[in-house]
């Protein structure tokens, strides 16, 4: 028990806690590599003196709390929709598991002026002979980047609605409502989701630190001139001066006050809705009843939007040369595919997520188990929380020099422990409910039986937990595939996964080099899900009480 | 061994061919395995180091890995963050693809090891007198700190198919402009090639081109650049999206040519337009401009960290670059069609006819269709100038 | 073998009083005794704390003896406790023939003897055959004799029994009430059993009331 809270802490606690700490010590001035120990507010005036940063502080806000509020507004009436369908709540999952950086270059394909979209319309509804000349990718106001944010936000949202929504009596909830004469949305809306909000707070106030402080999807979507606070500080750590890491490290210092200024406005907000919710609520309006039009509208929209990038992905990676305004390539062929080296990246991304997922599954069973045999509940949630929560460009940097220090040198086992960090957390939080859900009764039995602590973990609760363990390891591969700066930061540019070759080729020349890495980069999450799916109902299909182990 | 070598070569900051025992390097240099951090946005590029890859293997035992690096200031901050952590030897980078104020900030934090160009055999092929362009980067003397490897040259493309009468000169690129508005964009100036195009026009532009060569000062600076800016100014409300936001590179920009969205790209390298058709990047229909005064130019070099872990072996990379035969290949428009480093008048007569036989095409210019190569400003007037702009259109 | 409990006492962790009475109780070999009780008194958590499986938040006093030996300190699956419980639980994984085989005493060495063993134990619960069925389709009273010959086949020292026959119609109840209470007295194991159902009680040899 102590032995597994000291691992775990050491593992994954230590390495955030030090990143974050050397970043803000670096923030102040505190760079004893280069023979400087006085600290001061130095790197803070010059951060803030950049040209353009309040410019670059709107945009992160705008952005960051525009899409979490976005993606929860839209997450309502899907949840609605989806929580009386459940075979077409399981479209969400393909769609979570694509990485952010392959969805957000599809996306970028699909919405530039010369993107599909328009070609598809052009000439001969729109008259566009050349690409139009309106800015959508890369806008000042950072509304691509926004939508970007909400194709991955909100399926997250709604399956965390959906998966709160179970625990509840919602359908006789429902049922009461309409029985007092409110419409189903108003029922919905004032009655069950408020009581499945508190099970969101968690979920939404990741989506908010991770859309204030994301990176790469900023890279391909956000505007460059200024960027986001996040970009920025990539940008001033890969600096050629090394004292420009002081201000990145303060600018990184204030992206986190920024952060924590944003979550408290959001629980001051929260606050303020139920408030008007509960006015409402005595209103005793009923509503109309009308069909659930904003859902099937968002699954319309998102669908096309998700479908049309990966049309976008596809066609890219197979076109010989495809000219504005055809609407297709004018011949496809596998001639890139044959040349292009994919399967390095593709190895390097495989082999990290495999190893990356295995340590976490390892950690985490260490975790579930200790508790299981100690009967106590460790108080680690910290460990799973932080690394989500804290901006990742603010602890990466400063854990990386913080692995030189400690002898680690930047490459592949640097890269996997960085990867860990994020991978641990999401494996723990599937795995978690799952094992701590098994019947008990099964392991009295076994314990009955004669058998002690090791054979009941290896015979009963591992084989029992096969599903959820296979769901698990498949949201852990999804998560690592899709890192990029636990790969760019610690890696050093030694480690090549598709994430970083796609995010770099994203900006390049050969639109159909970075489809082919981003159609790689989302094809490895959905590999793992297909087999998450099948591997436990292939071993358990003779066995009818325990089928269906992935939600 | 290497402390030593390295302790040798600061100690003898001219140290004469004889003291490098080349092939003691040789020794030294099989089996290990070299990262050569390498700007990785040009699949060309990335292609040719994969086949110098092959080649050292071959040749050597010595295995080269690109790494590949969206700009060339991560490899310089990744060798100061090591030197910020002490690590004063085993360091990760062993091979640096750099050009003009990287190299500058390099040499400035004795952060290279050298002076190591004239020990390599190769080397008998350059020009290295002094002042020759083989021993000037953007100004600064290489004092055989870094070696050369490429010619780059500024050079526009456009499609011959939608522009039939391209600008003579930066003057002229502003009437195009106004002509054709939303048409025309340059990368962002904080990336090389965006900047590239500022010292471009500054070079033209300034009313004393001489000055540029002197270290900048803030007088210099304000006569010398007042005519740029004036023109940038005019031109800038007419470029693609009106100038509020650029493209991130010249690769970026490329794609924007190919898209249709600009009618310009431009490179430091005139010969990547034509490899792009023949990759199907690009519309077989962009051809070469470049302005009448004739354009920038310098000569890409490779350079070797203080405490590279591979230093032997980032040296016999280095020789091979210099090898004729490597240079006629890499001229070779299916290959890399950058122009060779080497002094002809060095070369035998195989060399020689290597070189002659090598394949052209229609995008790709010859030397007279290039113009003079103008020298580069001093590399302060670059930092100065991308900041300045920066200042100015950055809100 | 018996089954001695002394003084024994449960408190939950938020109540200041123990849930009943100290419990003292002698079971001889072969002799099945049945608690009974109003529900929510405690029969499950005392039977759970016999057993070695009580969750924490629990305080308990007294001492559980086998043949005169206490166990009270012991983990569950070294104290030689069997338990059947009123879900019969089988585990899902694995096959009728290998839930079996997990319950079979180590002892017992050697694949042909084991696998003898098994087959046997299956042809005394009339399941002969069926070892490579998948639990999930079997009928509750085939379930319920599984399971016992599982709690069986580890030579338990003492056996607890909660409400085993409540999930059985009143029928099969009866049938599968005798065939486990005559196999535990051929075996001469002590035999504790919670019920409510006053069937059970008449069967077993003595009743006690908790309270």
């Amino acid at each position: 028990m102590r032995l597994a809270g000291a691992i775990l802490t050491l593992v994954i606690g230590a390495p955030v806690l030090l990143g974050a700490a050397l970043t803000l010590a670096t923030g102040f001035g505190w760079q004893p590599g280069l023979g400087r120990v006085a600290l001061g507010w130095e790197g803070f005036t010059e951060a803030l003196a950049a040209p353009g940063i309040l410019t670059s502080l709107r945009l992160t806000l705008v952005t960051g709390i525009g899409a979490a509020l976005l993606s929860l507004a839209a997450s309502i009436p899907l949840a609605r929709w989806l929580v009386t369908r459940q075979s077409a709540s399981r479209w969400l999952t393909p769609l979570l598991a694509v990485p952010h950086a392959a969805l957000a270059i599809g996306l970028a394909f699909l919405i530039a002026p010369s993107g599909w979209a328009a070609r598809l319309v052009s000439p001969w509804a729109t008259g566009w002979d050349l690409p139009p000349q309106i800015v959508t990718l890369g806008d000042p106001w950072g509304l691509s980047l926004i939508l970007g944010l909400m194709l991955k936000e909100v399926p997250f949202l709604t399956l965390m609605t959906l998966v709160a929504a179970a625990q509840r009596p919602v359908a006789e909830q429902m049922a009461a409502g309409r029985a007092l004469g409110y419409a189903p949305g108003r029922v919905w809306v004032r009655i069950v989701w408020p009581q499945l909000y508190p099970a969101l707070r968690l979920p939404v106030l990741i989506v908010l630190a991770f859309s204030l402080s994301v990176v790469d999807m900023a890279l391909i979507l956000g505007p460059s001139n200024p960027p986001t606070l996040a970009v920025r500080i990539l940008r001033l750590y890969g600096a050629p001066d090394p004292a420009q890491a002081v201000p990145a490290s303060a600018l990184a210092v204030i992206l986190l006050a920024v952060m924590g200024a944003s979550a408290a406005l959001w629980m001051v907000g929260e606050r303020a809705v139920a408030r008007l919710g509960k006015a409402l609520i005595r209103t005793g309006h009923r509503g109309v009843s009308r069909r659930n039009w904003s859902g099937a509208g968002l699954i319309g929209a998102g669908g096309t939007l998700a479908l049309g990038s990966l049309g976008a992905l596809i066609l890219w990676s197979l076109a010989s040369f495809w000219r504005f305004p055809d609407a297709l390539p004018a011949d496809l062929t596998f001639k890139r595919w044959a040349s292009a080296d994919w399967a390095g990246p593709a190895l390097t991304s495989l082999t990290l997520a495999l190893v990356s997922t295995v340590l976490a599954l390892i950690l985490a069973m260490l975790w579930l188990e200790s508790e299981d045999r100690s009967g106590k509940r460790l108080p680690l949630g910290a460990l799973i929380v932080l690394p989500l929560l804290l901006p990742q460009i603010g602890f990466l940097q400063g854990l990386t020099t913080g692995f030189l220090w400690l002898g680690l040198p930047p490459g592949p086992v640097a890269v996997t422990w960085a990867e860990l960090l994020f991978v641990f957390p999401y494996v723990m939080i599937a795995l978690a409910g799952p094992w701590r859900a098994l019947d008990r009764a099964h392991l009295a039995s076994a314990a009955s039986l004669g058998a002690g602590p090791t054979r009941r973990l290896l015979r009963i609760k591992l084989p029992m937990l096969l599903g959820p363990i296979c769901a698990a390891a498949a949201i852990g591969v999804a998560v690592s595939v899709a890192q990029y700066l636990a790969v760019l930061l610690p890696g050093a540019g030694r480690v090549q996964a598709l994430a970083t070759e796609a995010v770099a080729l994203a900006s390049g020349a050969d639109r159909r080099l970075a489809a082919i890495l981003a159609l790689m980069q989302a094809a490895l999450p959905w590999v793992g899900f297909a087999l998450a799916l099948a591997v436990p109902a292939w071993w358990h299909r003779n066995r009818r009480g325990l089928r269906g182990g992935v939600a | 061994m290497k402390s030593l070598f390295v302790a040798l070569a600061v100690a003898l900051p001219l140290a004469s061919p004889a003291f490098a025992d080349w092939a003691q390097t040789q020794a030294e240099a099989k089996g290990q395995t070299v990262y050569f951090n390498a700007w990785g946005g040009d699949p060309r590029t990335n292609a040719f180091i994969d086949w110098v890859s092959d080649q050292m293997q071959e040749k050597y035992g010595v295995t080269v890995e690109q790494v590949k690096l969206s700009d060339t200031a991560e490899a310089v901050s990744r060798v100061q963050a090591e030197k910020a952590a002490g690590k004063n030897d085993g360091g990760a980078v062993d091979l640096i693809w750099i050009n003009g104020p990287n190299f500058l900030a390099m040499k400035e934090a004795g952060l290279l090891h050298g002076p190591f160009v004239s020990d390599l055999p190769n080397a008998k092929y350059l020009d290295l007198s002094e002042g020759s362009a083989a021993t000037t980067d953007f100004t600064v003397p290489t004092e055989g700190y870094e070696s050369p490897w490429r010619l780059a040259k500024f050079a526009f493309a456009y499609d011959a198919e939608r522009v039939s009468d391209p600008p003579k000169d930066m003057a002229g690129l502003l009437d195009w402009a106004k002509a054709h508005p939303g048409r025309f964009t340059h990368p962002n100036p904080s990336n090389f090639m965006g900047a590239s195009f500022l010292k471009q026009a500054l070079v033209e532009l300034a009313p004393d081109p001489a000055a540029l060569s002197q270290p900048v000062t803030d007088e210099a600076y304000a006569k010398e650049t007042a005519p740029l800016w004036a023109w940038y100014d005019a031109l800038r409300p007419l470029m693609w999206r009106e100038g509020k936001s650029f493209p991130e590179n010249e690769s970026a920009q490329a794609q924007l040519l190919a898209d249709g969205e600009v009618d310009f790209a431009m490179f430091f390298d005139p010969a990547a337009p034509a490899a792009m058709i023949e990759q199907g990047v690009l519309p077989p229909s962009v051809r070469v401009w470049v302005p009448e005064g004739g354009t920038i130019g310098n000569i890409s070099y490779v350079a070797i960290p203080y405490n590279a872990a591979h230093q032997a072996g980032a040296e016999l990379v280095a020789n091979f670059l210099l090898d004729p035969a490597t240079q006629a290949h890499m001229q070779d428009i299916r290959v890399l069609g950058s122009f060779s480093v080497l002094d002809p008048a060095k070369l035998d007569a195989d060399a020689k006819q290597a070189f002659a036989d090598l394949p052209t095409a229609p995008a790709l210019p010859t030397l007279d269709d290039l113009g003079p190569t103008l020298p580069e400003p001093h590399p302060s007037w670059m930092t100065k100038l991308t900041e300045d702009w920066a200042q100015r259109y950055t809100k | 073998m018996s089954l001695e409990l002394i003084d024994l006492s449960l408190t939950a962790s938020d109540a200041s009083a123990p849930l009943f009475a100290p419990l003292s109780l002698v079971v001889a070999p072969g002799e099945t005794v049945c608690l009974m009780g109003p529900s929510g008194i405690g029969k499950s958590s005392l039977l759970a704390h016999i057993g070695g499986h009580l969750p924490r938040g629990f305080t308990a006093s007294g001492d559980v003896r086998l043949d005169g030996e206490s166990v009270t300190q012991l983990p569950a699956e070294r104290r030689g406790i069997g338990m059947l419980f009123q879900q019969a639980q089988l585990f899902p994984h694995l096959s009728v023939g290998d839930n079996l085989a997990f319950g079979l005493s180590a002892q017992v060495k050697g694949k042909v003897a084991r696998h003898a063993a098994v087959e046997a134990a299956l042809e005394q619960a009339g399941l002969a055959g069926m070892a490579d069925r998948d639990p999930a389709t079997l009928s509750g009273g085939q379930r319920t004799r599984v399971a016992l010959m599982r709690t069986l086949l580890a030579r338990p020292r003492a056996v607890l029994i909660d409400e085993p026959f409540a999930a059985l119609d009143a029928e099969l109840r009866a049938e599968i009430r005798s065939f486990t209470l005559q196999h535990l007295q051929a075996e001469r194991i002590p035999c504790l059993m919670v019920s409510h159902d006053p069937d059970d009680g008449a069967a077993a040899a003595r009743r006690i009331a908790l309270g």
